[in-house]
């Protein structure tokens, strides 16, 4: 099938179109372009939501609960679940699908997993993508579970409109919840297994850090609510969603929506245009008369930032 | 060869059959290899594994089963394949492992199962077998 013919069959809702055009997207840069240029005009449809949170938070656990809340209302919902790729074998382990495998046969659900094939911020290395397939394809949200993530792991940013993120008590003391990073990218905070030891002092350290920054909350408009869940026995679950939903409503109301889709429409523009740079310029180094060039940089004829200049210039006129 | 890393593979165990060692040590050894494994977890319905080879977009399917349910849910997942429009051996290739008896393999292997792997096989054996499967699905010749 040509990519118009699947891109037609995505369009009317067939799940087997929307797979395979996600496989192409992630296999070659070319089709990427080609698909990207068919699906855009019908995306914008869709509200993406980020969990993310470290390793063993309850990520998975929690979106196969909030996925059922979400069907309850009649969404239709995508689920990109993202799970490292090994830097030693190119494999990947994709295990965030079986704790939502429930909803597999559900035909308002889509769940799609993803290696992240050397990205390191968090998300796959076509994840962007995958969204814009599955908003063509009719999701009305989709759901991003990011791979577990430490502190500097922050990408969900420039692809979610809300950001969850979802920690467990025991993990570390009141600086951790200071540091830069993830704590400055959630608009939500889920405390997970929030029967277990250390509850109590982990909201008063995110409650802490949270009110140190009033002023900027106030400015916004949003004060990130921390809301206490045991996926498990659905504590909490319930009042999460909720929080998320008045997250999305927040930015429509308040314009911040079409702000964000906008910073996140630069950041996606800056980054594609960084790696055709890139790929120029290394196509360029690999060329033979670039060794005249790197020889009279050793001679100390040329200084490298000089001889990195005219690569560029070269590399660019193309 | 076709490049392991762009390969997904599920790794499905169907029925109340809770013995998934297996299932994982097979799963880790082709992640190990390159290849990207999604494992269903277990208690998986034909239905449910055949929409996760959908929605995965995945070329193999390697199916785990120690309770000896195989011959009614084997075929079973082999019929929903193909009623949804995937072939055997030209869209999807499927493999199995666990406790099959001999006799019961070559059954299944003349339904369209590409290879039946009993307990002692070699991972290295697993691993060849999904590089040389790979190689006849049609989205990989037209490539």
């Amino acid at each position: 099938m040509s990519f118009e013919e699947l891109v037609e069959a995505l369009l009317k809702g067939d799940k087997k179109a929307a797979a395979r055009l996600i496989t192409l997207a992630e296999n070659d840069e070319e089709n990427a372009k080609e698909i990207a240029r068919l699906v855009y005009p019908h995306t914008g449809k869709a509200y993406v939501v980020g969990i993310t949170g470290p390793p063993g938070a309850g990520k998975s656990t929690l979106l196969d609960k909030l996925i059922k809340l979400a069907r309850d209302e009649g969404k239709v919902v995508g689920v990109i679940a993202i799970d490292p790729t090994s830097p030693f074998t190119g494999g990947a382990l994709l295990g965030d699908r079986l704790r939502m495998q429930r909803h597999s046969t559900d035909p308002g659900v889509f769940i799609r997993s993803m290696a992240t094939r050397g990205s390191l911020g968090g998300l796959a290395k076509t994840t962007n993508d995958a969204v814009r397939i599955l908003d063509a394809y009719g999701c009305d949200v989709i759901f991003i579970e990011t791979v577990g993530v430490g502190q500097t792991e922050v990408d969900i940013v420039k692809t979610a409109d809300t950001v969850v993120l979802v920690n467990v008590p025991g993990l570390g003391d009141e600086v951790q919840a200071l540091k830069a990073g993830l704590m400055e990218i959630a608009d939500i905070f889920a405390i997970n297994k929030a029967d277990r030891e250390g509850t109590e002092m982990l909201y008063l350290e995110l409650k802490m850090a949270i009110e140190f920054e009033k002023e900027k909350w106030r400015k916004l408009g949003w004060e990130p609510p921390i809301v206490e869940t045991i996926a498990f026995t659905l504590k909490g679950v319930k009042p999460l969603w909720e929080a998320i939903k008045r997250h999305h409503e927040f930015l429509k109301r308040s314009g911040e929506l079409d702000e964000r889709r906008k910073k996140r429409a630069r950041e996606e523009i800056k980054a594609i245009v960084a790696g055709e740079v890139a790929r120029k310029v290394e196509g360029k180094l690999r060329e033979e008369n670039t060794e005249g060039l790197i020889n009279a940089v050793v001679e100390r004829k040329l200084d490298p930032y000089s001889a990195a200049e005219r690569i560029m210039g070269e590399a660019l006129k193309v | 060869m076709v490049e392991r890393s762009k390969v997904r593979v599920v790794i499905a165990k169907p029925g109340l059959d809770g013995h998934d060692r297996g299932a994982k040590v097979v799963a880790r050894a082709l992640k190990e290899a390159g290849y990207e494994v999604i494992y269903t977890g277990i208690r998986q319905t034909p239905e449910q594994i055949v929409e996760t080879v959908i929605q995965e977009d995945a070329p193999v399917l390697g199916i785990s089963i120690l309770s000896g349910a195989h011959m009614v849910l084997i075929p079973r997942i082999l019929k929903l394949l193909e009623e949804r429009g995937l072939k055997l051996n030209e869209d999807v290739v499927v493999f199995a492992g666990g406790i099959i008896p001999p006799d019961d393999a070559e059954e299944l292997k003349k339904m369209g199962v590409a290879e039946v792997f009993g307990p002692g096989t070699s991972l290295q054996k697993t691993i060849e077998f999904v590089d040389r499967a790979v190689e006849n699905l049609k989205r990989f010749k037209e490539a």
